[in-house]
């Protein structure tokens, strides 16, 4: 293909933006990807993740910025261009062509010599070989899933872009094809990034995750520390659980911000807030949450509610609590003692949590800097 | 093409990439139409407005066979007085043709999608296979079966049937070969949305109303609208302006517009001015049915 | 028609076990027809298709004298020498041409016109579907007096007329439309993500075409030429009114059916049945053994 462009490096997105009409479906996001990285895009549907991936892929084009990988400029190339390859969402195989022939399409339009050889090596990676010579409609949906892979992985582009790839398949089936594509992208060492609605999904496979809302890039970071730190409702509420309440913060104690929240003083670390004054929305993961009968001693940050439901879940015991405000809080207690507190919907009892694991982020959501 | 992509990825240029792209595919676009659309251009549209040209022509007295343009609204005059009649006898005959042809190839659209399985294709080979003969020689074929000395009419005769006496040359033949030659094209299209239904669903409504002719009239029966609505119309259509029918089948007397369109073009010196006000007549008086019909059962599109 | 209820039948009442009771005949012959009757009428009305495809076929055996109306007795003759009749067999042979040219041709212009509405945005897509739709709305007797006003006063200044040539004009026209219907319809069953995919992977726009949506809507395009040779095959109107001193076998047909149509018409419109049935079923034969055949060789493998 004359107009291949061989590119190496990180991907960077720079001010990126793509309009459909009156529509933006991405809105001016910059974004680097750095060589080797797992990435995943997250985002509910609609946010403008896809829209994103076939920028990259080349199948859009950008209304404005630039889609770069490394030192190459790639806007404006077409899909046949970019060393950039997609496994697609349901898949899309050939399904005029044999498993083997799927693969082996792109290295025989690239006129690649060792087609034959490259094709074989790919197919054994997603372990297709003894079905190499069958029709995609002869597949299970998660073979189907493999042979897309492979159809991409032959090309050794310099990013692999995966789009919802195991939307399709069932809860089982998923499980394993996370672990298969995390031990895959380590063996080949590419450029992965996935797109998915699935948060459990993002945070289990990808090193970074990047949530989108309304098509800007809403907080960037490893799973960990979005979830432990989320900087907009939004994410905190997209990522996991959490419970949430709105208020005032009314003053300082050392490293803390004092707000009044569901009645009564809570203290949220500064370096956790994203605001220090006014308004705030404040927030704690219900496994951060103690649940006990009686006031605890001294600690603060306690707040007295009803329970509603109680849930044995196992190693864990699951708590919906109604709160004075009117919200309901969740929270999770580890199963570590012999005998936990017996509490029954209807009782009263107090929740606790550590000031350094509660956050604080806008009630708005609007007004953010992505 | 990857000449231009070097361009567009130019830094400099990028931001403009996206247009160039676009007005580039409504290009190929318009090169993939313009062979198609210039021929239906040149022998649809083209003689369209040449016959409505025609259509306004006078003669001139004394020379038949020669016109000169003209505005001459009584060719329109003519073609809504003189040939009322015949205008009503194509439109009853074609409708009835029509209902007809609902009412034979419903039970076999409906046996083909829901109770033949593994006949299904065989069943189609069999709608389709007779109209690999010529038309024509099966509608001469009608003409013997119908005619006096024919068994049909023999039969009717003894059963007292048969109060004219004849089948063959009388409305009845017209019909029932309109019926007869249009019939596939009522059965394909409702048998394709039959099929397209889910007979779960079906079921479910005998469930519901545990009675089969509640169930056809409310589910079955709409599900195939859209089949239905496709199928009436390729049959009305060509019936409302065949004339080889009632050529074949029919009387002497009492002809439909299409045999009068043809005679006028085709036997008649002079008859071209007419016979083409007839033709728009025609025209215009099924595409407003067609219009009227579709926005009255409407699917959003039928191409 | 719809799901039949079948009536529970009430046991008598002398007692549970009655092994003797079983439903009047005239009761169990209506159950019966009940229960069958879409699949029993749907054979009447095949029956009724084929009755006059069974009497061209027999009177292909009729010794007649003059006309071939009334049965007078059998004979092979008719079999032994089609051609026998003048113009039969130069008629059949020139719908034949007639038929090749204009399905290739209106199956290749129709093809095209189908792709650019199917995968492309430009402006006037609601025009274009209009003058694809129009024609077929339109009365095929209105075609041909337009067609003929326009070769005889606008065309044959140009030195066109009435002939091969504009029989193959008209019938380009009035199967084009069938063509563009019936390839649009099996290239909106194509995942567009299947083209997206072959551009993914290197494939140009022309390789994308020729490897990927080609070999896909080839079946589509297919039963489109087939629709388009049964169209000019089988016309007779507008064939009538542009054909000049041309004869088709319809034609041929319809001007002999004054007279009563000669056996030999029958033995060759028969012949073209028996041909045409037998390559729909070839097709379908082929079409399931090679399908076939690729699920056994996956399952050796």
């Amino acid at each position: 293909m004359a107009g291949f462009r061989e590119a190496r490096g990180d991907l960077r997105l720079e001010g990126v933006t793509k309009a459909f009409g009156d529509f933006t479906a991405v809105d001016d996001i910059d974004l680097t990807v750095p060589r080797g990285s797992f990435f995943a895009l997250l985002g509910p549907s609609g946010c403008g993740k896809t829209t994103t991936l076939r920028m990259v892929a080349g199948l859009e084009q950008p209304t404005a910025g630039r889609v770069m990988i490394g030192d190459t400029d790639l806007t404006g190339s077409r899909p046949y261009e970019r060393p950039v390859n997609t496994v697609f969402q349901s898949y899309a195989l050939f399904p005029h062509l044999t498993i083997r022939d799927n693969v082996a399409f792109g290295p025989k339009r690239r006129k690649d010599k060792d087609a034959a050889r490259r094709t074989d090596e790919a197919l054994e990676l997603v372990q297709m070989t003894p079905l190499a010579g069958r029709k995609p409609a002869q597949l299970s949906g998660g073979q189907q899933q493999r042979v897309a892979l492979a159809r991409a992985l032959v090309n050794h582009p310099e990013v692999l872009l995966l789009d919802e790839p195991l939307g399709a398949l069932d809860l089982k089936l998923r499980r394993e094809m996370q672990v298969e594509l995390k031990r895959i992208q380590t063996e080949v060492g590419l450029t992965f990034i996935h797109v998915t609605h699935d948060q459990e999904e993002a945070m289990t496979m990808a090193d970074t995750v990047a949530v989108m809302n309304r098509g800007r890039i809403e907080q960037l970071g490893a799973p960990a520390s979005l979830y432990d730190l989320p900087r907009t409702r939004f994410v905190a509420n997209f990522l996991g659980q959490a419970n949430t309440g709105v208020g005032t913060i009314e003053g300082t104690d050392g490293d803390h911000l004092v707000a009044d929240v569901l009645g009564t003083k809570v203290r949220i670390l500064r370096s956790r807030s994203e605001v220090h004054e006014g308004q705030v929305l404040f927030g704690v993961r219900p496994e951060k949450v103690t649940v006990s009968r009686d006031q605890p001693a001294g600690v603060g940050n306690d707040v007295k509610g009803v329970v509603r439901d109680v849930s044995f879940l196992g190693v864990a015991t699951s708590y919906l609590v109604d709160m004075p405000s009117g919200a309901t809080w969740s929270c999770y207690e580890q199963n570590l003692d012999v005998d936990p507190i017996d509490l029954r919907p209807g009782d009263e009892v107090w929740l606790t949590w550590n000031p350094g694991h509660a956050f604080g982020v806008p009630v708005d959501d609007a007004v953010v800097p992505a | 093409m990857s000449g231009l992509a070097q361009v567009a990825g130019d830094p400099g240029v990028s931001r403009a990439a996206p247009a160039p792209e676009s007005t580039k595919r409504s290009r190929t676009a318009y090169l993939l139409l313009l062979p198609g659309a210039l021929w239906l251009g040149v022998f649809f549209v083209l003689p369209l407005v040449q016959l409505a040209s025609v259509s306004l022509q006078s003669r001139y007295p004394g020379f038949p066979g020669y016109y000169y343009r003209d505005v001459n609204v009584e060719n329109y005059v003519s073609a809504l007085t003189d040939y009322a009649p015949h205008f009503a006898r194509s439109f009853l005959y074609a409708g009835l043709a029509t209902l007809l042809a609902f009412v034979v190839a419903y039970p076999l659209a409906y046996a083909m999608a829901f109770k033949a399985g593994r006949w299904r294709n065989l069943m189609m080979i069999c709608v389709i296979a007779p109209f690999f003969t010529s038309f024509i020689l099966r509608t001469f074929a009608w003409s013997q079966i119908l005619a006096d000395e024919g068994w049909v009419a023999r039969t009717l005769d003894v059963l007292h049937l048969l109060p004219g006496g004849h089948i063959i040359n009388t409305p009845v033949a017209v019909v029932a070969g309109l019926t007869y030659n249009f019939l596939p094209f009522m059965v394909l299209p409702i048998y394709a949305s039959l099929e397209r239904a889910d007979p779960r669903v079906i079921e479910a409504g005998g469930d519901l109303y545990a009675n089969g002719f509640t169930t056809f009239r409310t589910v079955t029966l709409p599900m195939s609208m859209p089949g239905v609505l496709a199928g009436t119309l390729l049959t009305f259509i060509p019936a409302a302006g065949d004339f080889v029918n009632m050529e074949l089948l029919g009387p002497q007397r009492g002809k439909m517009v299409g045999n009068v369109i043809n005679d006028q073009f085709l036997a008649i010196p002079g008859g071209y001015p007419v016979a083409a006000a007839l033709s728009f007549t025609l025209m215009a008086a099924i595409l407003a049915m067609v219009f009227l019909y579709v926005r009255r059962f409407g699917t959003e599109e039928l191409v | 028609m719809a799901t039949v209820t079948t009536p529970r039948t009430t046991p008598p009442a002398t007692g549970a076990s009655s092994p003797g009771y079983r439903p009047s005949l005239a009761k169990r012959v209506q159950l019966w027809l009940a229960k069958h009757f879409a699949m029993l009428s749907a054979i009447l009305v095949l029956l009724y298709l084929f009755l006059p495809v069974a009497y061209t076929f027999a009177f292909s055996f009729n010794d007649h004298g003059k006309t071939n109306i009334v049965w007078q007795g059998f004979t092979w003759e008719h079999w032994q020498d089609p051609c026998g009749v003048a113009g039969a067999c130069e008629s059949l042979v020139t719908s034949l041409q007639v038929g090749a040219i204009s399905t290739l041709v209106a199956t290749v212009l129709g093809t095209l016109m189908a792709l650019a509405m199917v995968r492309y945005r430009y402006r006037g897509k609601a025009a274009s579907n209009v003058l694809i739709f129009v024609p077929m709305a339109t009365p095929e007797i209105v075609m041909g007096a337009a067609l003929l006003t326009i070769f005889v006063q606008g065309f044959s200044n140009i030195g066109i007329h009435l002939g091969f040539g504009t029989i193959v004009f008209s019938h380009i026209m009035f199967c084009l439309s069938f063509v563009v219907v019936t390839v649009k319809a099996r290239i909106q069953s194509l995942d567009p993500r299947i083209e997206e995919a072959a551009q993914d992977l290197y494939a140009g726009p022309v390789q994308t075409f020729w490897k990927v949506t080609f070999p896909l809507i080839l079946p589509g395009i297919l039963g489109a030429a087939m629709l388009a040779f049964s169209l000019s095959f089988d016309d007779f109107i507008i064939t009538n009114f542009v054909s000049g001193n041309e004869n088709t076998f319809p034609k041929f047909v319809y001007v002999a059916s004054r007279r009563g149509i000669p056996a030999e018409a029958n033995v060759i419109g028969f012949s073209m049945f028996v041909l045409a049935v037998l390559l729909v079923i070839g097709a379908q034969v082929v079409g399931s053994a090679r399908s076939s055949r690729s699920r056994g060789r996956s399952r050796s493998e």
